[in-house]
């Protein structure tokens, strides 16, 4: 199969990465065509493309998440591959398939990987049979009876879950087995009451727990992976801040998560680029698979400043037949913050409209779609950009973060901006001590996260 | 006579969910705080609420219509 060079990229997504997407397809020598919605006719994804598309009226439903119009868009624009980028119609089989029965390449995996891996029980299952430590559980529904033989094979302290159940609702923690016999009848009589169902199962609760994730590229039979990235701050399940590599593992455990990522890659014939997530016990120096992102993540720049390797390029080669990258060892520190169009001082309330002006500091990477004039428009995620720093070690890119930040303007709406000033000076941050609750936490605490809050002298 | 606007641009919705009847009809009472509706802005959902007192003499926002800053959602009598 020839490269990509020559050949006619279409970009199914919009915003950083429908940018980010176009700069690797410009490099490797494509013809870039953007789909975009009413709303961003005057986006800059559409203004650097070759060509562009109009899918559809603003609402994501009628457009970036419409499949037919899409794949007629693509077809008819005359492209040779698909990008979903992340979100959006990424991670649907059906749309990787209808991709593929047009007789265009997707940049991803086999429809048939994106199923099994968004398929929670049948990923776990897949991580088990690689090998993959996951999250110590009774595997099933457990009999009340057994419940408590169950949960001393696992280890206290242990969740109490409804079969049925989803969200979080309805869960116990026993510490020990009195309390697991004294809250296992109430969960499954409440389980009983809500979902018609009193079944339940066990699951070790992993207490500061910190999320640690593998990227890994695949040829459809050889994997590899570009180290881990540390994703621990997060507030509502998304992430605002990562890093690579992830502060305080040891070579030891560096070395087997990677080891045990690609092992599970290479067993499910993992083609293109993806992450495997875990949650890591540093008290315990363990960690537990949770799930598979079987697309390129937001936070990739972090991998690709201290591997040299461009994912997005590389996952086009992968899909034109190209060879997996040989990276040299990963070297230095890098560290991403996720600015959003939220103000952090108003409970992150979204912050739409036009961009009076952009301020960007010198020598650091700054992936966004936004230019002064453009206006952020209220029907799509409030990510607006990403702020990416690397330095020799971590306090070395702490320290140009935090220049960074003070750096950078973005005027005309509110951003999280204050939120990473913040962060960015706090003592738990700056040692990595964080787990996935900690950012929670410290907003309940009410810091000071007015708009461009000057920094302490 | 006082009125109820949006607070941001988005699509405005009159019921929490689809299916559930709307937070407030017109000819219903509404207290200052109260929920009239949601506005869908950046995937979040906020909520429209009364800054004033009165009973609802007329919506002008259509269920997930198009709404903009400012624009007029219901009227207060």
């Amino acid at each position: 199969m020839k490269g990509p060079a020559g050949r006619t990229l279409f970009i199914a997504n919009r915003g950083e990465i429908a940018v980010r997407i176009n700069r690797a397809g410009k490099a490797l020598g494509m013809t870039v065509v953007q789909g975009h919605s009413a709303a961003d006719a005057d986006s800059l994804a559409v203004r650097m493309a070759d060509r562009a598309v109009l899918l559809g009226p603003p609402p994501a439903a009628q457009s970036y998440l419409n499949i037919p119009a899409v794949v007629a868009a693509a077809k008819a624009s005359g492209a040779d591959a698909v990008h979903p980028g992340y979100g959006f119609l990424s991670e649907n089989a059906g749309f990787a398939a209808a991709v593929e029965a047009a007789g265009m390449i997707f940049v991803g995996p086999r429809p048939e990987t994106i199923a099994m891996m968004g398929d929670k029980a049948a990923a776990l299952a897949a991580a088990r049979d690689a090998g993959v430590p996951t999250v110590p559980g009774s595997g099933g529904r457990v009999d009340p009876n057994d419940a408590a033989a169950v949960a001393a094979g696992i280890g206290y302290p242990v969740m109490i879950k409804a079969a049925a159940g989803g969200g979080g609702r309805g869960i116990r923690v026993a510490r020990d087995a009195a309390e697991l016999a004294r809250l296992a009848p109430q969960a499954a009589a409440e389980a009983e009451a809500a979902f018609g169902d009193g079944g339940l199962y066990l699951e070790r609760m992993i207490e500061h727990a910190r999320h640690v994730e593998v990227q890994v590229l695949g040829d459809g039979v050889r994997a590899i992976h570009l180290g881990e990235r540390e994703c621990s701050l997060q507030r509502r399940r998304q992430k605002v801040w990562e890093e690579a590599p992830a502060p305080g593992l040891s070579p030891a455990t560096r070395a087997r998560i990677g080891a045990v990522s690609v092992a599970l890659a290479e067993r499910v014939g993992y083609r293109g680029a993806g992450t495997l997530e875990y949650l890591y016990d540093a008290g315990a120096d363990a960690f537990h698979f949770i799930e598979m992102n079987t697309r390129i993540q937001v936070e990739h720049p972090v991998t690709e400043a201290v591997t040299g390797v461009d994912l997005v390029q590389a996952m086009i080669r992968i899909a034109f037949g190209g060879p997996l990258p040989d990276p040299a060892p990963a070297r230095g520190w890098a560290i991403e913050v996720r600015i959003n169009a939220e103000d952090p001082a108003r409970g992150f309330l979204p912050s739409p409209g036009t961009i009076t002006g952009l301020h960007v500091p010198p020598d650091v990477r700054f992936d966004t779609m936004l230019y002064p004039g453009y206006t952020v428009p209220p029907w799509y995620d409030s990510l607006v950009g990403k702020l990416i720093v690397q330095g020799d070690d971590r306090a070395q890119a702490l320290a140009r973060l935090r220049a960074a930040l003070d750096g950078l303007r973005v005027e005309g709406v509110r951003t999280t901006i204050p939120l990473h000033r913040a962060l960015v000076r706090d003592p738990d941050v700056v040692a990595g001590a964080v787990d996935t609750r900690f950012l929670e936490a410290w907003l309940a605490a009410g810091p000071n996260l007015e708009p461009y809050l000057e920094p302490p002298a | 006579m006082p009125e109820i606007r949006s607070p941001l641009p988005g699509t405005f919705y009159r019921a929490p969910a689809p299916g559930q009847p709307p937070f407030r009809e017109v000819g219903d009472a509404v207290a200052i705080g109260d929920v009239v509706g949601l506005v869908e802005v950046m995937k979040t959902f906020v909520e429209v609420k009364s800054e004033a007192a009165g009973t609802i003499t007329a919506f002008h926002a259509g269920n997930g219509a198009p709404i903009g800053p400012g624009d007029l959602i219901a009227e207060l009598a």
